[in-house]
């Protein structure tokens, strides 16, 4: 156990050395030094995995926030306050990344001052900001609650239903709208990706990702803390995956069937291999292995399950901003090392910040989350899974 | 009125003379090396190419309905009423969504600058309102790159179509692309060989439209979603509280 954590320990200590030295050469030799992005691939892996699959995989907080508060589903309760954790923890990751990524990152705040109505982009940067300034009053709670407020608890109480209607709805127009980023390029993104329905997509690939992502997140840190797996739980979350999935896949095949794809779908291309890797990793055998009564009632086959569905629609998302260009610009993209490593820095800050706050604060349920855990566990087993998270990219 | 350049590649020499003047007008470095580049990058905004002795110049089209001042959030890019689509770089944020959303990836980047601006053609707008001639149409010894009103430069093309229909391919590149550009191209050589965007892939809608289409909705969408998501909230809290209060009442029911 020892060697392990040391392991890990160092594996983490590796990465948070290699990604200071890349936003050295970030922010002391520029974006051309760190990245292989060039005038014909002006987004690269940052926009692609940071931002698009980032604000995605964030999506578990307003899913479940909506499940327990709008449609009270008591029974998910317990997982409502990591799942909020991890969507404050992701927006504040993507507004990492943002800095990484812009070519001008001091002057973000203009964003603010020199709105353009018209833009798509203005409108994903107006709801981020507020979306997370909303995460943070959600989390807040946990902090009155370790320190025992208890007026500062009665007020967000009172403020809470509020809260949630303006989170559910910031991540409606936001998750959407990176899908609407791509409508301006009909002549650019490939017409296995680009099509009208983008936004559609975007929302509902985010619905279906928020709680494989939840499902995910339970059992890995019900493996890391030592807690107990809550199978109801899992179970409930794992029918609405299901019928997640079906409800993108029927909206899928309906999109390639209006736009006569279908038959071109089917034929062998480049950009086919991609579709076909990202169609069965996102609905063929994660709806293949929920269809089964056993997979649903079994922790770690739905654990799987979910690995499959997030690996997907992570594939969906680079396909879209990295695949889905190259036959328009005429040659490939490969992100360079640097690139990696500051996306893997980000990625493992996530896992330690997680670590971090469900060590100190109360995150987990208390009668599950007993005093008897040992400290020492902390962080550094998470921090294994952010190297496992990132081998799929 | 619109001003424009309009383009005949047939009259085009190939001395590269917009090159430098361009250079020069913009502060850019100019010297053979950079003469000899066949690509547009952020220190060379407009290029001249060759391919089979035929020659075919790129700059910024200056769309009437620009995709990169729709795209850009901080409104960095507008087009001024003369028509130049000119960039103010101090709002500038550096998201680089003009590269990607323009349709003839005209905007470049400075990749190698520690405070990076996005560079293109913006098409002399000082010299413009000042009712001057761009610097490369005044350079320009045969007039194939000439500058005027677009509705005169698009009579004199359809003219010169109708004069000489054998030299030209029949079709003026920019009149309806896009919705129209303030670049209009005459050639007798496809202007796709020259690595523009086919006009069948492009279309004829201008850019903005496909993003507009959904950003209206944008509006109306937020009252109705609030209320819908409100009242989701109100009706299952309220079976919860009617719940609790029938509890209340039998408990004091059976308490009698």
């Amino acid at each position: 156990m020892k060697i392990k954590l040391t392991f890990w320990r160092v594996v983490f200590i590796v990465i948070m050395v290699l990604g200071l030295y890349s936003s050295f050469i970030r922010y002391f030799r520029g974006l051309g030094a760190v990245s292989n992005m060039t005038d014909q691939f002006p987004w690269g892996l940052w926009i692609g995995f940071d931002c698009l699959c980032g604000v995605m995989l964030a999506a578990g907080g307003f899913i479940m926030v909506g499940a327990v508060y709008l449609f009270n589903v008591e029974r998910l309760h317990s997982v409502v306050r990591p799942a909020v954790l991890t969507a404050f923890l992701g927006y504040i990751l993507f507004i990492v990344g943002l800095l990484f990524d812009l070519g001008r990152p001091w002057y973000i705040w203009h964003q603010l001052i020199y709105m353009n109505p018209h833009s798509v982009m203005f409108e994903v940067g107006l709801c981020v900001m507020t979306y997370t300034t909303v995460l943070f009053f959600e989390f807040l709670p946990n902090v009155f609650e370790r320190f025992n407020l208890k007026t500062a608890i009665k007020w967000t109480n009172k403020i809470y239903p509020v809260l949630i209607v303006l989170g559910i709805l910031l991540s409606t127009l936001h998750q959407s709208s990176l899908g609407s980023l791509y409508l301006i390029m009909p002549s650019k993104l490939h017409p296995f990706w680009y099509t009208p329905a983008l936004p559609f997509f975007f929302f509902g690939s985010a619905i279906a990702v928020g709680l494989a992502m939840t499902i995910f997140e339970s059992t890995q840190s019900a493996k890391a803390f030592g807690r107990q797996l809550e199978l109801p739980v899992l179970v409930t979350l794992g029918g609405a995956l299901l019928v997640a999935l079906w409800v993108n896949a029927l909206l899928r095949f309906e999109d390639y069937y209006h736009r006569g794809m279908l038959t071109q779908i089917f034929k062998p291309s480049y950009e086919a291999y991609f579709l076909w890797l990202e169609l069965t990793l996102t609905f063929v055998i994660p709806i293949a292995m929920l269809s089964f009564k056993k997979v649903r009632l079994s922790p770690q086959l739905l654990y799987l399950a979910s690995i499959f569905t997030l690996l997907g629609f992570i594939t969906n998302r680079l396909n879209i901003a990295l695949i889905g260009f190259e036959t328009y610009v005429g040659h490939h993209y490969v992100p360079k090392w640097t690139e990696f490593s500051i996306t893997v820095m980000i990625i493992a800050l996530g896992f330690f910040l997680f670590g971090v706050a469900v060590n100190y604060l109360p995150i987990f349920p208390k009668a599950k989350y007993g005093a008897a855990l040992p400290r020492q566990t902390k962080a550094e087993p998470l921090l294994g899974t952010a190297v496992l998270t990132h081998a799929g990219d | 009125m619109s001003k424009a350049l309009l383009y005949d590649a047939t009259m085009c020499i190939g001395c590269k003379q917009c090159e430098s003047a361009c250079a020069e007008q913009n502060k850019l470095p100019y010297n053979d090396t950079i003469a000899a580049e066949s690509v547009q990058s952020a220190h060379k905004y407009t290029v001249v190419m060759t391919k089979d002795d035929k020659f075919m110049r790129r700059l910024c089209m200056h769309c009437e309905h620009p995709a990169c001042a729709s795209a850009c959030p901080v409104g960095a890019f507008h087009k001024t009423k003369e028509g130049p689509v000119v960039y103010d770089v101090w709002k500038c944020i550096g998201c680089r969504y003009c590269m990607v959303a323009c349709a003839f990836s005209q905007p470049k980047y400075e990749w190698g600058s520690l405070n990076p601006r996005v560079r293109k053609c913006i098409m002399c707008p000082d010299r413009v309102a000042a009712g001057k001639q761009t610097a490369c149409a005044e350079i320009c010894p045969t007039g194939a790159t000439k500058f005027g009103d677009r509705d005169d430069l698009i009579q004199e093309a359809k003219q010169r179509l109708s004069q000489n229909p054998d030299t030209y391919l029949p079709r003026i590149y920019g009149l309806n692309e896009v919705g129209g550009t303030c670049v209009l191209i005459l050639s007798s050589k496809k202007v796709e060989e020259y690595g523009y965007p086919a006009s069948e892939r492009i279309g004829d809608t201008p850019m903005p439209e496909y993003t507009g289409r959904v950003m209206e909705r944008i509006p109306d969408f937020i009252p109705v979603w609030s209320l819908v998501l409100g009242g989701i909230y109100w009706i299952s809290h309220r079976r919860e509280e009617v719940a609790a209060a029938e509890a209340e009442e039998e408990k004091n029911g059976s308490a009698r």
